[in-house]
């Protein structure tokens, strides 16, 4: 992917799709190896030699699939968005001046209206990817792209959960809730039968790894098994973890409200969320470079990837409209010839292709033209996409108050993973800081946002922004 | 031959005249769907049944992609008791529809667009957002 203008991290050839700050991904991976590899050397040999064999091979089982479903939803795409080429951007531009009437002073945040299933929407239009967001998708500012379906962006497995992984991701704090459970069961079966033999303190000195497990497994079956109840709340009523927090189709914002992609009956939306068909990721076959030109090249140096990147897909320049025309035209005219001619032309177009990505590449890392200068943070345009930073928690954060009582009254028992989340951006937050420079969630980033693309943002436009903002700082504060 | 002729003809002048963009529709929810409705840059160009009927058909063929059949239940179930390695040597139903999307347009172009000056891109080049349609500036086709 060698230009990108997301935030995201590719590896193996774009097979790999990570967001950029991972850290916390690698701790994930570290405690859950970990835990199991104690439980594995430690307590699995008595337990299969007292009880039954068959509890390490459970265990095991429990554990790959744990770790590949873990693997999958870090590793895939989300459902990313990707941005609008020059053209079509420029095309919305004029709708939207000819809608609004173009006068010098640019007109509030753009926003559609759609009426789906009954029930009206409202379609933002993201600044940074230049097109209407579909509906349930939202721009995740952590990575920089817009995601369909998108339900948070989650640190732990370091990616933002979209349509494209949702599946997964439940697959994996389901199948995490299991084998905590399992080996703080048996962890706690080995320590009792130890102390039958040898008493309680003998036991606990012959087998120190088990007390760590038990703390760690303690700790992460509140918040995980709460997750998963959650999240299975979630699946059955079709909603993302975006919409439950702002309460987008709760009773309480209207009599009529309700959610119009709910298909009625909880089979069918959990088939829907689990089973549905898979669609491909868009971003492999964008426009900017064509499917047939053989460049999947990782940036392997990322941060000046990320500068040139942002410039490259930023910048209006002619010389991109000219490129483009150009492409599309030898692309037109190459068609007809590929049935009659050899693939020759093609291949002179993805050389060319090569040739012209290169040269932009160079061009931009000196650009002329204007550019949103690296780090710099989009103004969150749907503010709950940084709000929502759910967590698996594997660390002792309890007893706050309840901060969802103004959004949620389903009487669902799940009162933990619901603090638990919220609690969690408080403590978030402070790892997020020092990620991309000066990107404070829900920390109004207006006054950091450079009139670099000049022309989009400005004093009207920012004051939804800013209600958005200030709800967010509402919502923060109240943990 | 006649169409061919004119291609390359055009390919030797390759003016673009101007794109228009045919946005998505979300009146039925999430799903891949695009307007129907034909552009005013269009309508000098091209019959506004046939190009109802190309969008409409094509709307059909994505509708298709995501439905949530047995076959794709089938499919999903599949998948997860292998570990998703079943897509190593398979394609997913939505990745065939797909193939049989790009054929269409191909065919389109050929038959019933390039002979008027233009050119459908296929939606999934634009990431399912536009079906772009370019319309190429040709002496021999303006009036």
């Amino acid at each position: 992917m060698g230009s990108f203008p997301g935030r995201n991290k590719f590896y193996c050839n774009g097979r790999i799709m990570m967001a950029k700050q991972t850290g916390v991904f690698y701790l994930t991976l570290v405690l859950i190896l970990a835990t199991c590899g104690l439980f594995f050397t430690f307590d699995c040999p008595f337990l299969a030699l007292q009880l039954t064999p068959i509890i390490p091979v459970i265990g095991g089982v429990l554990f790959l699939f744990v770790l590949g479903s873990l693997l999958r939803t870090s590793f895939s795409d989300p459902g990313v968005l990707p941005r609008a080429t020059p053209d079509e951007a420029a095309d919305l531009e004029r709708q939207i001046d000819v809608a609004n009437g173009s006068t010098g002073y640019r007109p509030p945040p753009r926003t559609k209206e759609v009426v789906i299933n009954g029930q009206t929407v409202k379609l933002k239009y993201c600044f940074t990817c230049k097109i209407f967001r579909p509906p349930r998708a939202s721009h995740c500012s952590l990575c920089d792209n817009c995601v369909e379906r998108f339900d948070h962006h989650c640190p732990w497995v370091g990616n933002c959960v979209g349509r494209r992984n949702y599946r997964f991701f439940y697959m994996f704090i389901l199948s995490l809730s299991f084998l905590t459970i399992f080996i703080f069961a048996f962890v706690i079966t080995h320590i009792i039968l130890r102390s039958h033999r040898s008493g309680f303190l003998n036991a606990l000195k012959d087998s120190p790894a088990s007390v760590l497990e038990v703390v760690v497994c303690f700790f992460s079956v509140w918040s995980i098994v709460g997750l998963s109840g959650f999240h299975t709340y979630l699946i059955s009523s079709n909603q993302t973890t975006n919409e439950d927090i702002k309460g987008s189709w709760s009773s309480k914002r209207g009599k009529d409200n309700y959610n119009p992609y709910s298909y009625g009956n909880i089979f069918t939306n959990c088939c829907a969320a689990l089973c549905g068909p898979l669609p491909p990721s868009l971003i492999d076959r964008r426009g900017f470079i064509q499917s047939d030109a053989p460049q999947m090249a990782p940036p392997t140096n990322g941060i000046t990837m990320y500068g040139a990147t942002q410039s490259q897909q930023s910048h209006m320049c002619d010389q991109d409209q000219c490129i483009q025309s150009t492409k599309f035209v030898l692309q037109a005219a190459t068609t007809p010839l590929l049935q009659q001619h050899s693939s020759e032309p093609v291949i002179l177009t993805a050389s060319s292709e090569n040739g012209i990505l290169t040269g932009r590449t160079a061009l931009s890392l000196g650009g002329p033209c204007t550019s949103l200068p690296l780090g710099q943070p989009t103004p969150p345009t749907s503010t709950p996409s940084l709000s929502c930073h759910e967590v698996v928690d594997m660390l002792p954060i309890h007893a706050h108050t309840h901060p969802h009582t103004h959004t949620h009254t389903h009487t669902h028992n799940h009162t933990h993973p619901l603090q638990d989340p919220m609690a969690h951006h408080h403590f978030l937050t402070p790892e997020e800081v020092p990620s991309p420079p000066g990107m404070l969630p829900c920390g109004s980033p207006m006054g950091h946002s450079p009139t670099v693309q000049t022309g989009f943002y400005n004093p009207a436009s920012q004051d939804s922004l800013h209600e958005d903002s200030v709800r967010g700082l509402v919502k923060l504060s109240s943990v | 031959m006649a169409e061919t002729h004119s291609l390359q003809d055009m390919r030797q002048q390759a003016t673009i005249s101007s794109k228009v963009f045919i946005q998505r529709d979300y009146t039925r929810g999430t799903m891949c769907q695009f307007q129907t409705k034909l552009p005013a840059e269009l309508e000098a160009r091209i019959d506004k049944q046939q190009f109802e009927e190309t969008v409409r058909t094509l709307n059909n063929l994505y509708a298709e992609a995501e439905k949530l059949g047995s076959q794709s239940f089938i499919e999903g179930c599949l998948a997860c008791l292998t570990a998703y390695t079943v897509f190593l040597c398979m394609e997913t139903h939505y990745e065939k529809v797909l193939k049989k999307i790009a054929k269409f347009i191909e065919e389109q172009n050929d038959k019933i667009y390039a002979p008027r000056g233009l050119l459908l891109t296929d939606p999934i080049k634009r990431g399912l957002r536009v079906i772009e349609v370019t319309i190429y500036e040709d002496p021999s086709l303006t009036r």
